[in-house]
C-alpha cells in the first residue's frame, strides 16, 4: 500500500508547476530538494551504516565544484612551465563527472577515515573538510577563490528542435524531482539489500557483524562512496541552477543543516531526511515572513534539534509510525517504520 | 559421530600479555573433527580472552592458532568466520532492534550471491538470491525451533530464546567448527535442556564444537572431551568422568564449588 | 635567521594561549568524552565578556579577566547541569548533536546581541612594542603569554594536588569504582566541564585584546583546540600543553615559509596525519583492545 502512496506524492509534486505559478515557491522548492538528496545521501552514511561524519558538504561542494569547472574549463599550472587544461565540456556531461569524483573522493577519504572510529571519526571527517574549503578558497588558479566561479552553463540535453533547456525554475524543479526520485530509489534498493542488512549490521554491533563474516570496513566504504556521489550529484545541480559556486559551499554550518535535518526527520528511515528536508526548507520562510532576524532563525533551530534529541530521540517518522503501529507484540518503533517504506519483499 | 582424527582446531603454546598483565600464559591443546569439547577454568582463567584470539579479535603476544591448516594469526575476524570457523558472544548474541528473521537473514550474508549492480538494477540474479537466502533463514529458524518468533524484534525475547538466535546467527555462516561463549549462562533448567537437545543435533550434523561454560553439569552432559585452563594454562585434559575426579582440576575450583550457583 | 627567531617567538607566546585552550578541552572530551562543540564558543564567551566590562563598564583590566573567566566557569557550569546531565548515560552521537545545537544557539545569540562588527578592546599596554635585539614582541603579547603560563601551572596543581583534582582523575580511570568511593559523579562532571570552559573563556578573554572580537571567532579556536587534545592525546594534559606548543609551531613556521593562506589548515592537517598514522595521539598510552 505504501509504494502506492510513494508514487502518488510524486505524481503530485510533477503536477507543481502546473499549477503552482509563484516563482519564488518554485524556487523554494528547489533548493529545499536539492537540500533533500542531500540530506537523503548524509541518512545513508549517518542513518543506516551508523557513521557521524561531519564533513558531508565536502561531498557536496566537489559536486558543485567539479559540475562548474568541468562544464567551464580549467588551465592549472602544475608545474612553473607545465599546464594541465580542460576545455569546457556540456553541462550534463559535467554532472556525470562530479558525481564520479565526488564518488572517488568518498572512497579515498573512506578509506583513510575509517582508520580512527568513534569521536576521532568525527573529528577527522571535520577537519578534511576544513581542508578541501581551505582549498578551494587557496587555489586561486583553478577555484577562483572567494570570487567564484561565475555563468556556470545552463543544462542541455538533446540538440536542435529537441533540445531542453534546464534554465527555468519549472523545467528545474522537475529535473530536481527526478533525480530526486532516483536517487531515492537506489537508496531503498540498496538498504534493503543485502549490503544494506551488512550496513545496519555493522552499525547495531560490529563485533557481532564481524563474527557473522561481514567485512566492515568494506561496507563502511561502500556506504561512504554512494553517500558521496549522491551529494555530488545534489551539488552538481546546485552549481547548474544557482549557477555560481564559491568556497562557503563548504562552511560546516551546511553539514549541521544536513545533520539536523537527517536527525529530526528520523535517521535510519527512507522517509526522514525527506520530513526533516521539507521542515527545514519551508521553516526558514515561515520564519522570514514573521520578519524574525536571521540569527534568531538559527537559534530556534538550535533550540529545535536539541528538542528533538530529548524527546524524539529517533526523530519525527520513527514517531509517528510507532503511534500508528501501537505496541505490537515485538514491534519497535524501526521495525513498524521499515514496515512503513516501499519494501519489494 | 565418526570417531575420525584429524585436528581441525590447534592451538599451540599461546600467549596474551597486556602490558604487564599475564592473560593466559601457554596454551597449548587440540579439537578433533567432530568433537565436543568444553573448556572449563576458574574466572579469570582466560577463556574468553581464548576465544577473542582464536576468532581474531585479540593479537596474541606469542603462539600460534591453526585452523584446517589455515595459520590464523593476522587475519581478520570476519576472515576467519568466512572460513568456517565461527564463534558466539556471552552478552550480545542478536541485533535486538531487528526481527528475528532479519538476525538470521544478516548471519546468511556470506551466503549472497548479488552484488552491488544487482541490487540496484534489481538483476534476476539479486531477486533469486534474496529468495533463497529467505528459504535458507526460514529453514534454520525450523532447526532452531524458533520459527513462529519469526518476525518479532529480537530484544525482547526472552534471554534463553536470544541465545538460540545467537546460535542460529552462528549457524547461518555454515561453520565448520563453533566456538560457544557461555552458551547457557543465565538460563533456566528448561532452556539449558532446550539448548543441550539442539547442541546435540549440531553435532550430530557434523559441526565441531568447542564451547566455555560454568555450568558443570550441563559440560558433563554435552562434551567428549574437556580442557581445564587455569592461570593462562592447561591443567588438565580428558573425558569428563577423568576430570570430574582429577585432584588439580578439584583444588583450581576449591571455594567454587561443583556446580554454578 | 632574524626571522626564524622572531617566529620562534611568535610561536612560544602564541603556544601558551593555544595550551590553554587544548587543556580544557581535554579535560572535558577526554574525561566526560564530551565532543564540545561549545568550547570556541566559550572562547568567544570570554572575549565578549571582556568587552563589555572594559568597554562598557569600564572595569579594570586586570579585574575584567578574573571575572571573564568567572563567568566562563559559570557559563559552563550551566550548561553541563542544563544539558548534559540528563544524557549522562546517552551514546555519544546524543551528546555531539546537543552540543552542536548549543553551540548554533550560543554563536547566532552573540551575533545578534553584538551584530558581526569586530570590536576591540583597549589594553593599558604602552603601544611600542618590547624590543629584545632584533625581536620584537607587544607588551599585550607578553602579558598573555605569563598569564596564560600562570593559568597552565595553576590548572596543574589543581589537578594533580587537589583532591578535586584527584577525584577527576579517579572518575576518569574508572567511573563505577570512582562513584563506589564516595566521589559526586554529577558534581566532577560538572566542574569539570566548568574548569574546561573557564580555561577556554581566559583564552578568550586574553587574546580579545591582542586580535579583535567577532561572533565566529569560536570556529577556528574550537578546530585547533581540537587538534591539540588529538596530538596530545584524550585526557593528557602535558600533551596538550606540548600540543598546543607543537600547534603554534607548525602554524608559525608553515604560515611564514610556505604559505599563509594555509596557515590554518595546518591544525586541521596534523590531525588527519596523526589520526591516520597514530589513532591514539602522540603521547596517550597504548590502550588495551577487548
Amino acid at each position: 500500500m505504501s509504494r502506492y502512496f510513494g508514487w502518488l506524492l510524486v505524481a503530485f509534486l510533477a503536477s507543481v508547476p502546473l499549477w503552482m505559478h509563484d516563482f519564488y515557491f518554485l524556487h523554494v522548492l528547489i533548493t529545499t530538494g536539492i537540500f533533500i538528496i542531500a540530506a537523503m545521501s548524509l541518512n545513508l552514511l549517518l542513518g543506516y551504516t551508523g557513521q557521524l561524519s561531519l564533513g558531508h558538504v565536502a561531498f557536496f561542494g566537489i559536486g558543485a565544484y567539479t559540475s562548474a569547472l568541468v562544464s567551464l574549463g580549467f588551465q592549472i599550472h602544475v608545474l612553473p612551465d607545465f599546464t594541465i587544461g580542460l576545455a569546457p565540456k556540456p553541462a550534463w556531461f559535467a554532472m556525470l563527472a562530479a558525481v564520479a569524483v565526488a564518488g572517488l573522493t568518498g572512497y579515498a577519504i573512506g578509506k583513510l577515515s575509517f582508520r580512527v572510529r568513534g569521536a576521532y571519526f568525527v573529528i577527522v571527517s571535520i577537519s578534511f573538510a576544513e581542508v578541501v574549503r581551505l582549498v578551494a578558497v587557496n587555489w586561486v588558479e583553478l577555484t577562483q577563490g572567494p570570487m567564484a566561479l561565475n555563468n556556470i552553463p545552463v543544462l542541455r540535453l538533446g540538440a536542435g528542435p529537441l533540445e531542453l533547456s534546464f534554465l527555468r525554475k519549472p523545467e528545474f524543479y522537475l529535473l530536481v524531482l527526478a533525480v530526486a526520485v532516483v536517487c531515492y530509489v537506489v537508496i531503498a534498493r540498496l538498504v534493503n539489500s543485502r549490503a544494506g542488512r551488512a550496513m545496519i549490521a555493522l552499525r547495531e554491533n560490529e563485533s557481532l557483524a564481524t563474527s557473522v563474516g561481514i567485512d566492515v570496513t568494506h561496507y563502511l566504504v561502500l556506504a561512504t562512496v554512494v553517500s558521496a556521489a549522491i551529494a555530488g550529484v545534489a551539488g552538481a545541480l546546485y552549481a547548474h541552477y544557482i549557477r555560481i559556486v564559491d568556497p562557503d559551499i563548504f562552511l560546516f554550518i551546511y553539514t549541521v543543516t544536513m545533520v539536523i535535518m537527517v536527525i529530526t526527520g528520523g535517521k535510519g528511515t527512507l522517509a526522514g531526511p525527506i520530513v526533516g528536508g521539507a521542515l527545514f526548507g519551508f521553516v526558514p520562510e515561515i520564519l522570514r515572513a514573521m520578519e524574525i532576524e536571521p540569527e534568531l532563525q538559527w537559534v530556534v533551530y538550535g533550540v529545535l534539534m536539541i528538542l528533538v534529541v530529548y524527546f524524539l530521540p529517533r526523530g519525527i517518522v520513527p514517531a509517528i509510525g510507532g503511534y500508528f503501529s501501537g505496541q505490537k507484540s515485538g514491534g519497535t518503533a524501526e521495525a513498524a517504520t521499515t514496515a512503513a517504506e516501499p519494501v519489494q519483499k | 559421530m565418526s570417531a575420525s582424527a584429524e585436528t581441525i582446531l590447534s592451538i599451540e603454546h599461546v600467549a596474551v600479555h597486556f602490558g604487564g598483565l599475564v592473560a593466559v600464559s601457554d596454551m597449548t591443546f587440540d579439537v578433533k573433527r567432530g568433537e565436543v569439547v568444553g573448556l572449563i577454568g576458574p574466572n579469570g582463567a582466560g577463556k574468553t580472552t581464548a576465544f577473542n584470539v582464536i576468532t581474531g579479535f585479540q593479537r596474541q603476544t606469542s603462539g600460534e592458532v591453526l585452523y584446517r591448516s589455515h595459520r590464523l594469526t593476522g587475519m581478520k575476524p570476519h576472515e576467519i568466520a568466512r572460513l568456517g570457523l565461527v564463534r558466539t558472544f556471552q552478552r550480545t548474541s542478536v541485533f535486538k532492534e531487528r526481527s528475528v528473521f532479519e538476525n538470521v537473514l544478516t548471519g546468511l550474508h556470506c551466503s549472497g550471491r548479488s552484488n552491488l549492480w544487482d541490487t540496484l538494477l534489481q538483476s534476476r540474479r539479486e531477486k533469486s538470491s534474496e529468495r533463497e537466502l529467505a528459504d535458507a533463514a526460514n529453514e534454520i529458524l525450523r532447526f532452531i525451533g524458533l520459527e513462529r518468533r519469526a518476525g518479532e524484534a529480537a530484544g525482547i525475547l526472552p534471554y534463553g530464546e536470544q541465545r538460540l538466535i545467537g546460535v542460529a546467527l552462528a549457524l547461518a555462516v555454515k561453520p565448520a567448527m563453533l566456538l560457544l561463549d557461555e552458551p547457557v549462562s543465565g538460563m533456566n533448567q528448561a532452556e539449558t535442556a532446550r539448548f543441550v537437545k539442539l547442541l546435540e543435533k549440531i553435532s550430530a550434523s557434523g559441526v565441531t564444537i568447542l564451547l566455555v561454560e560454568h555450568d558443570m553439569p550441563m559440560v558433563m552432559q554435552v562434551c567428549n572431551r574437556i580442557v581445564v585452563l587455569n592461570y593462562g594454562r592447561i591443567i588438565a585434559e580428558g573425558a569428563p568422568a577423568e576430570i570430574q575426579s582429577n585432584p588439580e582440576v578439584i583444588r583450581a575450583y576449591l571455594g567454587q564449588g561443583k556446580k554454578r550457583a | 635567521m632574524d626571522e626564524l627567531f622572531q617566529h620562534f617567538l611568535n610561536a612560544i607566546i602564541l603556544g601558551g594561549t593555544y595550551a590553554l585552550l587544548g587543556i580544557g578541552l581535554t579535560l572535558i572530551f577526554g574525561i566526560m568524552r564530551v565532543v564540545n562543540f561549545t568550547h570556541g564558543e566559550l572562547y568567544a564567551f570570554g572575549a565578549y565578556c571582556m568587552y563589555a566590562l572594559v568597554m562598557i563598564f569600564h572595569v579594570n583590566f586586570f579585574l575584567a579577566l578574573a571575572l571573564a573567566m568567572a563567568m566562563g566557569i559559570l557559563m559552563g557550569a550551566a550548561l553541563e547541569m542544563l544539558l548534559l546531565n540528563r544524557l549522562r548515560g546517552a551514546d555519544i552521537d546524543t551528546t555531539m548533536l546537543v552540543m552542536i545545537g548549543a553551540w548554533i544557539v550560543m554563536q547566532n545569540m552573540e551575533q545578534f546581541i553584538w551584530s558581526g562588527v569586530a570590536l576591540s578592546i583597549n589594553s593599558p599596554f604602552p603601544a611600542n612594542p618590547l624590543v629584545l635585539g632584533p625581536l620584537s614582541v607587544s607588551w599585550n603579547r607578553v602579558y598573555v603569554f605569563i598569564i596564560a603560563l600562570a593559568l597552565i601551572g595553576a590548572t596543574y596543581y589543581l589537578v594533580n594536588r587537589t583532591r578535586l583534582g584527584k577525584a577527576m582523575r579517579a572518575t576518569f580511570q574508572d567511573r563505577d569504582t570512582a562513584a563506589l568511593m564516595g566521589i559526586r559523579i554529577d558534581r566532577i562532571h560538572t566542574a569539570t566541564f566548568a574548569l574546561g570552559s573557564g580555561l577556554a573563556a581566559a583564552a578568550g578573554a586574553l587574546l580579545g585584546p591582542v586580535f579583535v572580537v567577532t561572533p565566529t571567532m569560536g570556529d577556528l579556536a574550537a578546530s585547533k583546540a581540537f587538534a591539540i587534545v588529538i596530538l596530545g592525546g584524550l585526557g593528557n594534559i602535558t600533551g596538550a600543553t606540548l600540543g598546543g606548543f607543537i600547534l603554534a609551531f607548525v602554524e608559525e613556521l608553515g604560515a611564514g615559509y610556505i604559505s599563509s593562506g594555509y596557515r590554518d589548515a595546518m591544525g586541521f592537517l596534523l590531525i588527519i596525519l596523526i589520526l591516520l598514522m597514530r589513532p591514539t595521539g602522540l603521547f596517550a598510552q597504548k590502550e588495551r583492545i577487548g
